[in-house]
């Protein structure tokens, strides 16, 4: 009895104590949520690296293939306008599909591993002992490829598509074709948009649910987490094939990795092609979007549920 | 003031139970000593208490709930668990920066005059440095966090002599300064002795023996005896006896100085000895003995 009361009494103390010492020491969620992505770009520094290596090689071979652009544009003048801007388009639209690439398998390898690696090799046990919520950490490195990725991948191609507009131009002037003409056949600006477009609609919010998927996989799997994370979805497929000899499923992660059919008026076209009509409304209202990103708060839930109680593997 | 208060604190792996209902008062100020054999419970125990292991019973630390308030809780609370955690790939100037950044307590300058100690360079990545210059960078990083509780779970296991020594030297001179509680658990009981003022044994999810190091020192008594007066010696009940160079050493409870002092040398034993008497093997004569 005696004990108890004056443990109590202890904690009354403690707690106004407790709550004077802790208030000027907060800490806005903002600023651990920055350092922590910091320090994802300390480690991952492939997640910058890969994309601009990616550029360099692509920009160099470009720079050489110039020799012969001269004679490609001359060789365009029989064909009609709209083969033309095709042909013109085609290294821009090379560039792009190349970062977008690049972009996605930095983004698969960074989500496996974003919270395998920390258990493997025991620094769990440091950051924990930092003041910083499972929440803030697990969304940290969800930012990496929901924003960190598409927003590189949008600058870094836009940056590529204005070299390889200007090494043209000159190209061209200097062998006395015209570069206005150039200019108009391709509209860099509409090229620009379209791509942001493209990246905000496919690249993130259209796969978002898979890269929370792998983050979910990388916190829950002991080993081999692209396995786990590749192996269960083929199996769906397969079960389903057999069973019902249907293909819902895959069918379903098609459409979502292709970024559906509701972005654009006609799907399966880059939308970086003239004339192409966005419908952003239409996205916006498709419940398969709103069902993704349902699924990608799910997975993202639950990686940080479980990282909660993970300990060095 | 009380750091840490659990009561009926429990943890089950499957079947094999870590924790049995482990009651625990640590006040503020303390510096306590966890010991215990492997798997009874200690690291456990440890976690319950930073946050990172979910457990049944009630457990405030510093008057928060670990388990539901680890992020808030980690403003006060600092821990080396087990010796190299730091991230492998990272620089010293980044773990630094990080700290710096993340952490509101941290005083970077007192980490600097900490590192400039060492030979530890800023440029260097965690993977370059020695076993002991990690332990080093780490001690530097939560020395000057100002926490009022600091964890430390097998701080120095693997490193050398030089290094362990170095890491109590420090923490004692210049970190511990009686309102900051700290616990450690560690295989080399005799090299933080001198340094702890509890101590408590874990065997089997169990505190089996709790004591401040005052309360210690005044209760137990070793006397080495010749086998010819091993027979009088028996007869004050000793709590464990072992053979020592032809001379048997026995320990006892609470008892008398003068009386002992007749039938050899007293000492104050160690806590290993102490330790080996509580836990020790029931088969060997200690028990016996006693009755």
């Amino acid at each position: 009895m005696n004990t108890h009361s004056t443990s109590t009494e202890a904690n009354t103390v403690y707690h106004s104590s407790v709550d004077s010492a802790v208030a000027p020491a907060v800490l806005p969620a903002t600023r651990s949520f920055y350092w922590s992505v910091r320090r994802e770009l300390w480690e991952n520094r492939s997640i910058y690296i890969a994309p601009l290596a990616a550029a360099a090689v692509f920009l160099f071979a470009y720079l050489i293939g110039t020799i012969h652009l001269p004679a490609k544009i001359r060789a365009l003048s029989g064909l009609d306008p709209d083969q033309q801007r095709h042909a013109i388009a085609m290294p821009y639209d090379f560039a792009a599909g190349l970062m977008m690439v690049t972009a996605m398998i930095v983004g698969v390898f960074y989500c496996l591993d974003a919270l395998h690696g920390e258990r493997r090799d025991r620094s769990i046990l440091f950051w924990k002992s930092m003041p910083v919520s499972d929440a803030v950490t697990v969304l940290s490195k969800a930012s990496i490829p929901l924003a960190v990725l598409p927003l590189l991948t949008i600058a870094i191609t836009v940056a590529m598509q204005i070299i390889i507009l200007l090494i043209s131009s000159a190209v061209l002037a200097g062998n006395g074709l015209s570069v206005a003409n150039y200019w108009t056949q391709l509209s860099p600006f509409q090229m620009s948009l379209g791509l942001t477009y493209h990246i905000l609609t496919v690249h993130l919010l259209g796969h978002a649910p898979f890269y929370a998927w792998m983050l979910l996989v990388s916190a829950w799997a002991r080993r081999a987490a692209i396995l786990w994370a590749s192996l269960p979805l083929l199996a769906i497929g397969f079960v389903e094939k057999i069973a019902f000899n249907t293909s819902y499923f895959a069918n379903l992660l098609l459409h979502q990795l292709s970024g559906g059919s509701e972005a654009i008026a006609t799907p399966g076209t880059m939308p970086i092609e003239p004339g192409m009509q966005f419908t952003p409304g239409h996205f916006l209202l498709s419940p398969g979007l709103w069902i993704g990103l349902s699924v990608t708060a799910a997975f993202l839930f639950a990686a940080i549920r479980l990282r909660r109680n993970r300990e060095p593997i | 003031m009380l750091c840490i208060e659990a009561r009926g604190l429990r943890k089950a792996f499957g079947t094999n139970v870590a924790l049995d209902g482990v009651d625990l008062r640590v006040e503020q100020g303390r510096i306590l000593g966890i010991i215990g054999p492997n798997g009874a419970g200690k690291t456990t125990a440890l976690n319950a208490v930073l946050g990172l292991t979910p457990y049944q019973g009630e457990l405030k630390v510093l008057g928060r709930d670990p388990w539901s308030e680890r992020d808030q809780l980690m403003r006060d609370v600092c821990f080396i668990s087990d010796v190299a955690v730091l991230p492998r790939w990272i620089r010293v100037s980044q773990a630094l920066d990080y700290v710096a950044g993340i952490h509101p307590r941290f005083d970077r300058a007192k980490a600097e005059s900490f590192l400039a100690r060492t030979t530890i360079k800023r440029g260097s990545k965690v993977r370059e440095l020695s076993k002991g210059m990690v332990a080093q960078l780490h001690l530097a990083l939560v020395m000057a966090i100002d926490a009022r509780l600091l964890v430390l779970d097998e701080p120095t296991l693997g490193l050398d002599i030089l290094y362990r020594k170095q890491f109590y030297d420090s923490l004692l001179n210049d970190y511990y300064d009686r309102n900051r509680t700290i616990i450690v658990t560690t295989h080399q009981v005799e090299e933080i002795e001198h340094v702890l003022t509890d101590v408590m044994f874990i065997d089997r999810g169990r505190i089996v023996f709790n004591s401040s190091m005052e309360e210690f020192e005044s209760r137990y008594l070793e006397v080495m005896v010749n086998p010819e007066q091993l027979a009088a010696a028996r007869t004050l009940k000793p709590m464990h006896e072992r053979p020592a160079f032809g001379r048997t050493i026995l320990l006892f409870d609470r008892a008398d100085r003068q009386q002992l002092a007749g039938l050899g040398e007293v000492r104050t034993p160690s806590i290993a000895d102490l330790f080996v008497a509580v836990l020790g093997n029931p088969s060997s004569g200690a028990k016996g003995a006693a009755q």
